[in-house]
């Protein structure tokens, strides 16, 4: 086909991209933005499908066969609870392809036309380094979520001295890529540099810093396209890619603000117990802890006319989302309004609880975020604590010495009186004790979140 | 110089306009926006299926084949994901 109506189906599709990622701004419109999306792609593919340099379609039908398979089974397959993984491979594997095409790309134009232009080079250069660090980078972290790895932070000496190494040579080898193009060699080594940095770069992060690394792999996937974009001069390779490094880039903005540190000390920093820290888990909490049975739990309940639950990454471990929305289908019959306080960083990715909420079938309009919920604190009679620590610390801004210091939390501490369903008193990801577990108003209600909720249950009906 | 100056034009404001749109999700939204939004960086598709298409090389045509499943698996699996997330959000019945 000619090569301006195949431009044109780009521009098509590059439109409807946007369109697609205008529509996911709200909750109803949302499923007809991603398939404005699909659509856009479809469109995109098909384009390409009759180009004319295409001279043979075995490969390109088992290509998408395979791949389409994999997605549909991984898509269909995967648990609500496991999605960080799923998205953590997803973006792996869109920054993988990018460096493959980008290689492919250098060899072609060598054999075309002896010397690529610079702009392929440096393209390619860019697509080898965002790439691999991408790929491998998602692969640590899916690992990480997945168990097969330690979720905590792995951490050796000269860690970031060796980091900056890597990237310099990364650059270097860049650099030569872009001076001789024809030595393809340099390529897949500049993409060897970039794998190993890409594993060194993540495997430092554990646990609750997780939702940053994702949203920052997002973006890079998006950006290695971009960079593809420039390899092919493709302008729908650009734009797609563009539109989902910013996306990205917004979201790492808003998980880094949400815990009050910057994307360097995430990415770098390392979370740990403060120097000269006095106060002890034992300090805080001798004496001072009530805990509660299921049966006293309940009692409290009875009286209750406002309830908010505060999930954290606790609920999603116990797959207990389908209990709490039937506590709160429970009181809610009893005539008691039932929110829930969403903190940003809350599970593993962002917006994880609200996803693992909504397969529980709790609407969204209940799902508040923390400037929603914070300001009625002081009218909520019962705030329920559902594995969540560190994003309910009140030490956030009491103590200006503490590793959350100025992280904004969700304020159950003013309520009326304070339900953790928590298995122990051992500490969050930031590994310091939390003195809401103390305080006068606070129950502990210790167990596994699902059977807690579940006994509560239970007592509530037996009573 | 002139199509670089063009590519990079369609670049600053591709994101100015990501920029805008994405500023508009809400939180309770943002893991279909990042798996939706992963399936559209798999644009890189097309690049694929040229190289696997077009056969330059023995190795071109592999690498084409390889980046094909991959991005592939991105596509197909972040649009299907989302759908499948998307269709669990409601509001009060």
């Amino acid at each position: 086909m000619n090569i301006s109506l195949i431009n044109l189906a780009y521009l098509v599709a590059s439109v409807l991209f946007i369109l697609g990622l205008t529509g996911l701004g709200h909750p109803r419109t949302a499923v007809r933005g991603n398939l404005i999306g699909a659509v856009g792609m479809l469109i995109a593919v098909v384009a390409t499908l009759v180009d004319r340099r295409i001279i043979s379609y075995e490969m390109i039908v088992v290509g998408l066969v395979v791949g389409a398979t994999i997605g549909a089974v991984l898509a269909l397959k995967i648990q609500m609870t496991a999605m960080p993984q799923m998205v953590a491979l997803l973006n792996g594997f869109g920054g993988g392809a990018s460096v493959l095409v980008a290689g492919a790309a250098l060899i072609e134009v060598g054999l075309l036309s002896g010397k690529p232009p610079t702009q392929l080079t440096v393209a390619t250069a860019a697509t080898g380094i965002i790439g691999a660090v991408t790929f491998w980078g998602s692969l640590v972290a899916f690992a990480k979520l997945q168990e097969i790895m330690p979720g905590k932070a792995v951490l050796f000496r000269g860690q970031q001295v060796l980091n900056a190494l890597l990237g310099l040579i990364a650059l270097v080898i860049g650099a030569w890529v872009v001076v001789f193009p024809q030595t393809i060699n340099a390529y897949w080594g500049l993409v060897a540099v970039s794998s190993i940095l890409g594993i060194l770069l993540v495997i430092p992060i554990g646990g609750a810093d997780m939702p940053v690394v994702i949203a920052l792999l997002n973006s890079y996937s998006g950006l290695a396209a971009t960079a593809t974009g420039f390899v092919l001069s493709n302008n729908v390779l650009v734009i797609g890619g563009s539109l989902v490094g910013a996306s990205g880039i917004i979201l790492t903005r808003i998980m880094c603000k949400a815990m009050n540190r910057s994307m360097v000390n995430v990415l770098f920093g390392v979370m740990g117990p403060v120097e000269g820290q006095t106060t002890t888990a034992d300090e805080i909490y001798a004496g001072r802890i009530k805990s509660a049975t299921s049966d006293e739990v309940a009692m409290v309940f009875d009286a209750a006319r406002r309830v908010v639950i505060v999930p954290g990454y606790g609920m999603a471990v116990a797959q207990a989302q389908h209990a709490v929305r039937a506590l709160a289908d429970l009181l809610e019959s009893r005539g008691v309004d039932v929110e829930y306080g969403i903190h940003p960083v809350a599970g593993r990715m962002p917006g994880h609880m609200n996803v693992l909420l909504a397969e529980a079938k709790v609407p969204y309009d209940k799902l508040k975020e923390l400037d929603q919920i914070n300001p009625g604190m002081e009218q909520v009679d019962i705030a329920l604590v559902i594995g969540a620590n560190d994003t309910v610390n009140p030490v956030a801004s009491t103590d200006s010495s503490s590793p959350i210091s100025g992280m904004p939390i969700i304020e159950v501490e003013k309520a009326r009186t304070v339900i953790v369903i928590k298995r122990s008193l051992s500490p969050g990801f930031a590994g310091i004790p939390n003195p809401l577990f103390a305080s006068d108003r606070t129950l502990m209600y210790f167990g596994d979140g699902q059977k807690a909720v579940l006994d509560l249950i239970s007592a509530l009906k037996a009573a | 110089m002139d199509a670089l100056i063009i590519v990079l034009t369609i670049f600053v404001l591709a994101m100015f306009v990501g920029f805008e749109v994405i500023t508009k999700v809400p939180p309770t939204l943002h893991t279909p926006l990042m798996s939706g939004s992963n399936a559209i960086s798999g644009i890189t598709i097309i690049g694929a299926l040229l190289s696997a298409g077009t056969q330059h090389t023995l190795l071109t045509t592999i690498l084409g084949l390889i980046a094909a499943i991959f991005a592939a698996i991105n596509v197909v699996g972040g649009f299907l994901v989302t759908h499948r997330m998307l269709g669990m959000f409601r509001r009060k019945d």
